[in-house]
């Protein structure tokens, strides 16, 4: 007998069975497809952060910088070349053009080390133009269209850059930014000639800033990916237990098969390989489908996906996707290992089967009393180790790995746990109909339990993750009505008229609120240090956390400062603790506030602290108390008095909507991602109900032999789904709940450094409920159809028939 | 010696985008464009140390060019170039940043298997590369040119020469045992029929005592130097493609500079003879012949690397040969400079300079 032919007698079973073959290649091209979606939309984004990082030079060459984010003399650079350093200059800073502001990295074209050229240094006309006044921005394409309207100087478009930087020569640099002779870091060259003297000779007071694996922005958002990867591992999971029970069921089924053909004298091994074939096959055919259904669920998320990463990190991903082949690779990487995976167990029993052993389709799957026992066993343990990593590890890796061991250990629970429900059911009742359904119920559990788990998998996360969700945005826009208090922000365009401004709002607002800030680095952090004014406003509205008495002063006496919660947590500051904010400049923490959506850390200290340190600070923002009835007035003669352009008068309700619109669209592809999973729980509980449906007629045949009509039976398969449904989405809601309090307390405060308190929203759990009752209904509708118009004779044949 | 420099790079970048011309139609790297906006040379017009030792910003291009023909105690023979170009984007200087001046630093040093070569780019007006002529300092980065006169001497007249980089460097102390020597007429060198010329003078007198460090050895050296200064806006005619470029020391301590700009035609040849104790004698157009006598395979072009070079007026007869044929300047604007040894009716050593091929 050729291989032909036993490839042909194991394949006939799917071709009797289509439903079975779409839901093994359905199962696991969905989870091919979410997970390499997933990883699609955190490989472009990386990639995008790698050509950031390349064209901004962040993370090839070492670099000098000042300690507390100074300035450098220009003159430390000319020592350094003629102490025969190959080193190059970068001046950077804030620009705004219009209401674009722009990262404005001031290069000089002549020194730059060849890895990180922005211009092409044997393009002379390029060089040129890139020189000499009026001077040239090389831009995205995306930042060109922006600023064209705003600048008169020249705009060369590159697609190296990233979107909101601009490279412009560093003389143009200094104008802009109004630095002149001044350096923000030294770029170092790889080559260098033997012989140099030391770095710390010539310019003792700089650092050496060696290049690192990771760019700034990639260290920023490690968590935010780790975050899809997490979300993407439990879709695959979810898919897994699809192919899991599909597969087992196959091979149960086909039992009689392997025992014919081993009969006809085929070998274990031919038998088993022939097999492994098909699942190969299998693998591959559902592997290019998730591929490329995961592109399309990658091209749907990315634009969510850049909008959150700009909106919490201020990074930039460009919004296409790139087919890269690796994807492919990986998606059919995953799709066999995820086969594999799932047709282990079952393969491990064709290999110690006897070679008459009969088929059981019936008891298959049915988890013998000492495999539940091993399930709550493990069970126990993982939700142990989740509560261990709680009290006793750190990290946001430890804080996936509680999620991870919470959710397992739930899930193989839940099967205990509903037949330990439906057998207490039993007992209650008295009817024999009721009793009966009870029973059948457990005896159906079985087959139904790996697809209830990813239902309870999906439910809770779906109720985890909103929960949290919600709780940020009720805490974020309460913080927004705090820390947004003046009615009015206005913002000058230089600094005359920002003086005659301030002359003209003394008489008119009840106070004026200057917003400064500068750039610093504090304990080798990128970080903005603020300075306010002593008003009622930040007594009254500022949202501190933790405080000092008498802290604001203590704030105004520029003894104290304030710090933001993420800084707070990451450097682990207590109050009282001495803060280094500069050379000269140390002074003690006396609050926290909170700070939600703002990646980098942040400090407020006295007005007058800070100017007197920065006296060249820019002060062309401001904060207006006014009485409401009087913004709409003031608005307009503020725009007729200095001709101030619409934009650059902002009233809070605009401002706080605008805020409020990048929250909501922050989250968007959270929700996208839940209601993935939940639709691939639905299809695996749709999936299990038809297989069952098929091998439930012994079991039905009796009850309707006995009278009780094809419509009460359909009946009461509904209402036995129902009850399925409900009850593991009861058991899903704590799950749910415990799940979004490590997210908003441990997740978060990790990934992010700040703490939400959680609020509780049941009305959200009604719209998931009745959301997953619909779906119960439409699982249960074609199983249910099948058996309402299924003749009387095919009922009959249950008892004529031998198994 | 000397146009040559011309190498600039930026020269090219300069005329392709001011003009908005094509470079082909103006001659080796940009030198043959016009010169608006910039100083224009005239003759008759004196030469004023020490301030024309310093840079003439108003010009288009400048240079302070270096040859020296060197010897290790034990007869081995090297060569060594030391240049700082200087080219103007706009004339006139700013400071800061802004400043239109360009700079560019050429080093190498030459034996007879290897020739090593580094090139140094740098912008004016913030110190990293420039020219002061009292007391005399030429640097960009670390290489310098540093004169040790006092201030009222002759500030050429002792220089200490260094340039480091990554394979090689030198240090060379050069002592003047003659005068400087003005070239063409008073200083004023034409460089075409049509007329176009530069201010150039020479200082072929320098008795070098010095080291070079090369990647398998160091190694003392003495010998004889040469320096040429020239600056000029538009140095060449547009037809000009290149030159070949020869300074000569004669045994009998004698000096011959000589050169050919080669055109559609004949080509423009100009030389100088310069007795030993420093006075120059301008030949006329045309007293000079050059023929090529051997060429050699360099950075993948035939190259003329050995030349007869005549001037019957004076029953100069000599055959020219190279110390390494591969002197070849892989700069930005590349070209051929090496050190040279002739024979015939005099003997002697000497630089020569091809450009254009």
């Amino acid at each position: 007998m050729t291989i032909w032919t036993v490839a042909a007698a194991l394949l006939s079973h799917w071709q009797r069975r289509p439903l079975q073959l779409g839901a093994v290649v359905l199962g696991l091209a969905l989870a091919t497809a979410l997970w390499s979606g997933v990883q699609a939309v955190n490989a472009e984004a990386r990639a995008s952060y790698a050509r950031a990082a390349a064209a901004l030079d962040q993370n090839e060459l070492a670099h000098l910088v000042s300690p507390h984010g100074r300035s450098i003399p220009q003159a430390v650079f000319v020592r350094l070349r003629r102490a025969g350093w190959n080193v190059s200059p970068v001046l950077e800073g804030e620009y705004r053009f219009g209401t674009a502001r722009l990262r404005v990295i001031g290069v000089e074209p002549l020194t730059m080390p060849a890895e990180t050229q922005a211009v092409d240094r044997r393009n002379a006309g390029e060089l040129l133009s890139f020189i000499s006044p009026p001077g040239t921005l090389i831009v995205s394409p995306e930042t060109a269209e922006k600023i064209r309207r705003q600048t008169d100087l020249a705009l060369r478009v590159s697609d190296r850059m990233p979107d909101g930087a601009a490279f412009v020569d560093i003389g143009l640099a200094e104008r802009l930014l109004r630095r002149e002779g001044e350096l923000t870091r030294i770029v170092i060259a790889e080559n260098q000639r033997p012989g140099l003297e030391p770095l710390g000779t010539l310019a003792p007071a700089l650092l050496v800033r060696e290049p690192s694996a990771q760019s700034d922005l990639e260290h920023l958002t490690e968590s935010f990916h780790l975050n899809l990867t997490a979300f993407g591992f439990l879709a695959f999971a979810v898919g897994l237990f699809i192919v899991y029970s599909t597969i087992g069921l196959a091979f149960e089924q086909r039992r009689p098969t392997f025992r014919t053909l081993r009969c006809l004298g085929v070998s274990l091994s031919a038998l088993a390989v022939s097999l492994l074939a098909e699942l190969f096959l299998f693998a591959l055919v559902a592997g290019a489908a998730g591929v490329i259904i995961g592109y399309l669920i990658a091209s749907l998320l990315l634009p969510g996906v850049a909008a959150t990463l700009e909106g919490l990190y201020g990074a930039s991903v460009t919004g296409t996707l790139s087919l890269r082949p690796e994807w492919w690779l990986s998606g059919f990487a995953i799709a066999v290992a995820g086969t594999l995976i799932s047709s282990i167990q079952s393969l491990l029993r064709l290999m110690r089967m006897p070679v008459l052993a009969a088929a059981q389709p019936q008891t298959w799957g049915r988890s013998s009393q000492t495999g539940r026992r091993f399930q709550v066993l493990a069970a126990a343990a993982l939700l142990g180790l989740s509560g261990a990593l709680i009290l006793w590890a750190d990290g946001l890796r430890a804080g996936f790995g509680v999620l991870g061991c919470l959710l397992l250990g739930a899930s193989l629970l839940l099967p205990a746990m509903l037949s330990g429900f439906l057998t207490f059911m039993q007992r209650l009742s008295s009817g024999a109909l009721v009793t009966w359904f009870w029973a059948d119920a457990r005896q159906q559990l079985p087959g139904l339990s790996l697809a209830l788990m990813a239902l309870l998998l999906a439910l809770a996360a779906n109720v985890g993750v909103g929960t949290m969700v919600s709780s940020f945005r009720l805490t974020f826009i309460g913080w927004l009505d705090q820390r947004l208090a003046a009615e009015l922000y206005v913002a000058a365009r230089n600094e005359p008229e920002a003086d005659r401004l301030r002359a003209w709002l003394a008489t008119k607002v009840e106070s004026v609120l200057p917003i400064v800030s500068v750039d610093a680095e504090i304990r080798g952090q990128p970080m903005q240090i603020f300075g306010v004014v002593d008003d009622p406003t930040y007594r009254e509205h500022w949202p501190l956390i933790v405080v000092m008495p008498d802290v604001w002063d203590r704030v105004a006496s520029g003894e104290g400062v304030l710090v933001n919660e993420q800084f707070w947590r990451r450097e682990r500051l207590r109050i009282g603790d001495q803060l280094d904010l500069a050379s000269d400049w140390k002074a003690t923490v006396v609050g926290v506030y909170s700070d939600y959506g703002n990646p980098k850390g942040q400090v407020i200290a006295g007005i007058n602290a800070l100017t007197s340190r920065h006296p060249q600070v820019s002060r062309l923002r401001y904060g207006l108390r006014v009485q409401p009835d009087q913004i709409a007035d003031l608005r307009s003669s503020l725009s007729d008095e200095f001709g101030l352009p619409p934009d650059n008068i902002v009233d809070q309700a605009a401002l706080k909507e605008q805020s409020r619109r990048i929250f909501d669209r922050t989250f968007l592809v959270t929700g996208a991602l839940n209601i993935f999973t939940l639709g691939v729980a639905a299809l695996a509980v749709f999936s299990s109900l038809l297989m069952l449906s098929e091998m439930r007629l012994p079991q039905l045949a009796p009850v309707w032999a006995m009278g009780v009509t094809r419509r009460d039976l359909a009946l009461l398969e509904i209402l036995r789904t129902l009850v399925l449904w409900l009850a593991t989405f009861a058991a899903a809601l704590p799950l749910g709940l415990v799940l979004a309090w490590v997210l908003l307390a441990v997740v978060n405060v990790e990934a992010f450094g700040w703490r939400l308190p959680m609020h509780i929203f049941p009305y959200e759990w009604v719209r998931l409920g009745l959301v997953a009752l619909a779906a119960a209904v439409v699982s249960v509708f074609i199983p249910l159809r099948r058996l309402a118009g299924l003749a009387p004779s095919e009922l009959l044949k249950v008892f004529a028939n031998e198994r | 010696m000397s146009v040559r420099s011309i190498a600039i790079a930026f020269a090219v970048m300069i005329i392709t985008s001011l003009s908005g011309n094509q470079a082909p139609s103006q001659g080796f790297a940009g030198l043959g464009s016009a010169a608006e906006g910039f100083s224009v040379p005239q003759p008759g017009r004196p030469f004023h140390f020490p301030v024309d030792h310093g840079a003439h910003p108003d010009f288009r291009i400048e240079w302070w060019y270096l040859t020296a023909n060197l010897e290790a105690p034990d007869g081995t023979q090297y060569g060594a170039q030391w240049t700082l170009f200087r080219s103007a984007l706009a004339p006139g200087e700013n400071k800061g940043w802004s400043s239109p001046q360009l700079w560019m630093g050429h080093a190498a040093v030459t034996t007879s298997e290897d020739h090593f070569v580094a090139e140094r780019i740098s912008r004016g007006g913030v110190g990293q590369a420039g020219v002061v002529a009292e007391p005399f300092s030429a640097w960009i980065d670390d290489w310098q040119m540093q004169g040790n006169a006092v201030p009222g001497a002759d500030q050429l007249a002792n220089l200490t020469l260094t340039a480091t980089a990554e394979e090689f460097g030198y240090e060379l102390r050069l002592s003047a045992t003659g005068p400087l020597v003005p070239q063409g007429d008073n200083g004023y060198s034409v460089k075409s029929a049509k007329g176009q010329a530069s201010y150039y003078y020479s200082q072929p007198f320098y008795a070098v005592t010095g080291s070079l460090s090369l990647p398998t050895r160091n190694v003392e050296v003495t010998g004889k130097a040469w320096l040429d200064r020239e600056w000029s806006s538009q140095p060449l005619a547009e037809d000009q493609t290149g030159w070949e470029w020869f300074s000569l020391h004669l045994d009998t301590g004698e000096k011959l500079m000589g050169f050919r700009l080669r055109d559609e035609g004949e080509g423009f040849t100009s030389a100088t003879w310069i007795t030993a104790d420093g006075r120059p004698n301008p030949l006329p157009a045309g007293a000079l012949r050059i023929v090529p006598v051997r060429t050699a395979k360099v950075a993948g072009r035939q190259i003329p690397v050995s030349w007869n070079v005549q001037i019957p007026s004076r029953g100069f007869d000599v055959t020219t040969r190279p110390l390494n044929d591969q002197a070849w300047m892989s700069t930005s604007i590349p070209y051929w400079e090496g050190p040279i040894a002739f024979e015939g009716s005099v003997s002697g050593r000497g630089y020569l300079e091809m450009t254009g091929y």
